[in-house]
């Protein structure tokens, strides 16, 4: 269980977050969705403790994240960031091999090996396992990135906008891969969307933020509703409802 | 493969030294063994201390043609240098315990790396910021260093220049053994650091996801660098662009930016240019021209391209 306790966050004077608390319970997909600079990705990188927390208490199963040792919270929390760089000179599979650096150290197993493989052989990348990161497309780069996360094999998995550069195809199997882990392993995944009828079709609960601030928080056929979408993203959107799923048909 | 290449260069490496041990040997040869090992034990340690420290300082600043040197930090050692010379005079300066001052210098160059990075590694470090700082740094410690060496008078501006040019023939020697034991230690703490090393390739926040603690990590490791950069700086003088070199060469070699073969190979690398470099210099070519001129020549070159390669891409 993630908990989060009136986490309030400032840069130098501008508030970024003010008075969120929010429990996340273990397993299941949870979307956040809001207009650029919500603090979004603030929260999931306060979550990660890749920010010092300036006010409040967050706790994942019970551990601090501003007191806990980062090699403890690495077994247990693992985050993709926005936009990752990587040096270059690396291959695939040395990339993904980082997911297991928590456990060994850097030694890999024979149990690390076969974790690595997995996590390659579910984001399609065998064939790319041996080239240089710096050669492949956006795309490409996103899956080996979100295979690492994968193959740090942590119960909670915090991803903020992965589906940056995937095209349809990998979006959809990223999101039944998180679907599947959620419902197989318990896993718990907190994933940043900006496209809202992923969240829809793939998340159990949706949560909206605007100006810092949580203002709407529930399953997705409570969230998607015209009214609600109007207060988060500031115009009228229209809502269909296919296969008993809210669709949000914002492009029109 | 990797490692195929990386035990090449291991025995080139060896060859080198059993080369500048061998040729030409003749006279008392028990006495010249004697000289040139001391000069080889002085060579490979500035060759390792320089190849291990641009190796790591390139991986903590994410940049693949910054060295400390280009940093300022041997500029720092040199102000150092000058300002003692300056303070104690030209006499005072030469009588000065050699050990007790290196040893001193070693403390100093780290404590001050330290107080002039921590403060920018405490607030999360900005690496732009970091680096333009250090930039800057180095042109004010020059300056200064400039500045002194128009208010001594010329006798003594005399002994600190000899301080500011790297010159491999006249290694100091009387402080090799101080300066093995830190570039030992150096070392070893480098290559048990080697996956962290890797880790902290991949940048803060990635690093800090898989749980490195990021600004402590960085803090250790610059102190490494800090205590390199001394000992090889207080050996033979400040080289600009040698560090630049092997690391380059090493990574070409190799194919790899992994730790565990980029620093035995950057190492190797080093070794082989300075001592094979060396033996060359005084055997074939006759003491025709320095050795730290080439290397600084060929490490330019290096410099550029990588600039204009960087740039293309």
């Amino acid at each position: 269980m993630i908990r989060i306790e009136n986490v309030s966050f400032k840069h130098r004077t501008t508030p970024i977050l003010t008075d969120i608390t929010l429990t996340i319970p273990k397993g299941g997909v949870v979307a956040l969705i809001g207009p650029n600079g919500a603090g979004k990705s603030t929260l999931l990188s306060l979550v990660a403790r890749l920010h010092p927390l300036q006010t409040g208490a967050i706790e994942i199963d019970g551990l601090p994240v501003n007191t806990t040792p980062g090699r403890e919270l690495a077994k247990v929390i693992a985050i993709l960031r926005q936009d990752t760089t990587v040096a270059s000179r690396l291959k695939v599979r040395e990339l993904v091999g980082f997911g297991r650096f928590p456990h060994g150290r850097g030694r890999l197993t024979e149990a690390d090996h076969a974790i690595i493989e997995a996590a390659i052989a579910q984001f399609d990348l065998a064939d790319l396992a041996d080239r240089f990161i710096e050669t492949l497309s956006g795309g490409q780069r996103q899956r080996a990135l979100v295979a690492m996360v994968f193959a740090q094999g942590t119960d909670y998995l915090l991803l903020d906008e992965p589906l940056n550069n995937l095209d349809m195809y990998y979006a959809r199997e990223l999101m039944r891969s998180l679907r599947k882990v959620a419902d197989e392993k318990g896993k718990t995944i907190v994933i940043v969307l900006h496209d809202i009828n992923q969240a829809s079709a793939h998340a159990d609960r949706i949560i909206a933020m605007k100006a810092g601030r949580i203002v709407a928080d529930g399953a997705p056929a409570a969230i998607l509703t015209p009214d609600r979408l109007e207060t988060v993203f500031g115009f009228p959107m229209r809502v269909e409802t296919i296969e008993g799923k809210p669709f949000v048909l914002h492009q029109l | 493969m990797a490692e195929r290449r990386l035990l090449g260069l291991a025995v080139a490496a060896l060859l080198a030294a059993v080369a500048f041990l061998a040729i030409g040997l003749r006279g008392n040869i028990a006495f010249v063994l004697e000289l040139r090992l001391l000069k080889l034990a002085a060579l490979v340690q500035v060759g390792v201390a320089i190849a291990i420290s641009t190796v790591i300082f390139q991986t903590v600043t994410g940049n693949r043609i910054l060295t400390p040197s280009i940093m300022g930090l041997d500029a720092l050692y040199l102000f150092g240098q000058m300002l003692m010379v300056f303070l104690l005079g030209g006499v005072g300066y030469v009588a000065l315990d050699p050990q007790l001052k290196f040893g001193m210098e070693v403390l100093l160059l780290m404590a001050l790396a330290a107080a002039l990075l921590l403060p920018m590694l405490k607030s999360r470090l900005d690496m732009g910021l970091m680096l333009l700082a250090g930039v800057v740094f180095g042109v004010l410690f020059r300056s200064l260093y400039s500045l002194l060496a128009r208010l001594i008078d010329p006798n003594e501006f005399a002994v600190a220049q000899s301080a500011s040019f790297a010159n491999f023939n006249a290694v100091r020697t009387d402080l090799l053994v101080f300066a093995a034991i830190v570039t030992v230690i150096a070392a070893i703490i480098a290559w048990r650091a080697r996956h962290v090393l890797d880790v902290i390739s991949l940048g803060p926040d990635t690093a800090t996801g898989l749980g490195v603690g990021w600004a402590g990590t960085v803090t250790g490791l610059l102190l490494v660098v800090a205590a390199l950069v001394a000992v090889s700086t207080a050996l033979v003088g400040p080289v600009a662009f040698f560090g630049l070199l092997v690391a380059a060469l090493a990574e070409r070699i190799v194919e790899s930016r992994r730790h565990g073969l980029l620093l035995p190979a950057a190492a190797f690398a080093g070794i082989i240019v300075l001592v094979g470099g060396q033996t060359l210099f005084q055997h074939a070519l006759g003491n025709a021209t320095a050795l730290g001129v080439v290397i600084e020549f060929v490490g330019g070159l290096v410099f550029l391209l990588l600039l204009v390669l960087g740039s293309r891409k």
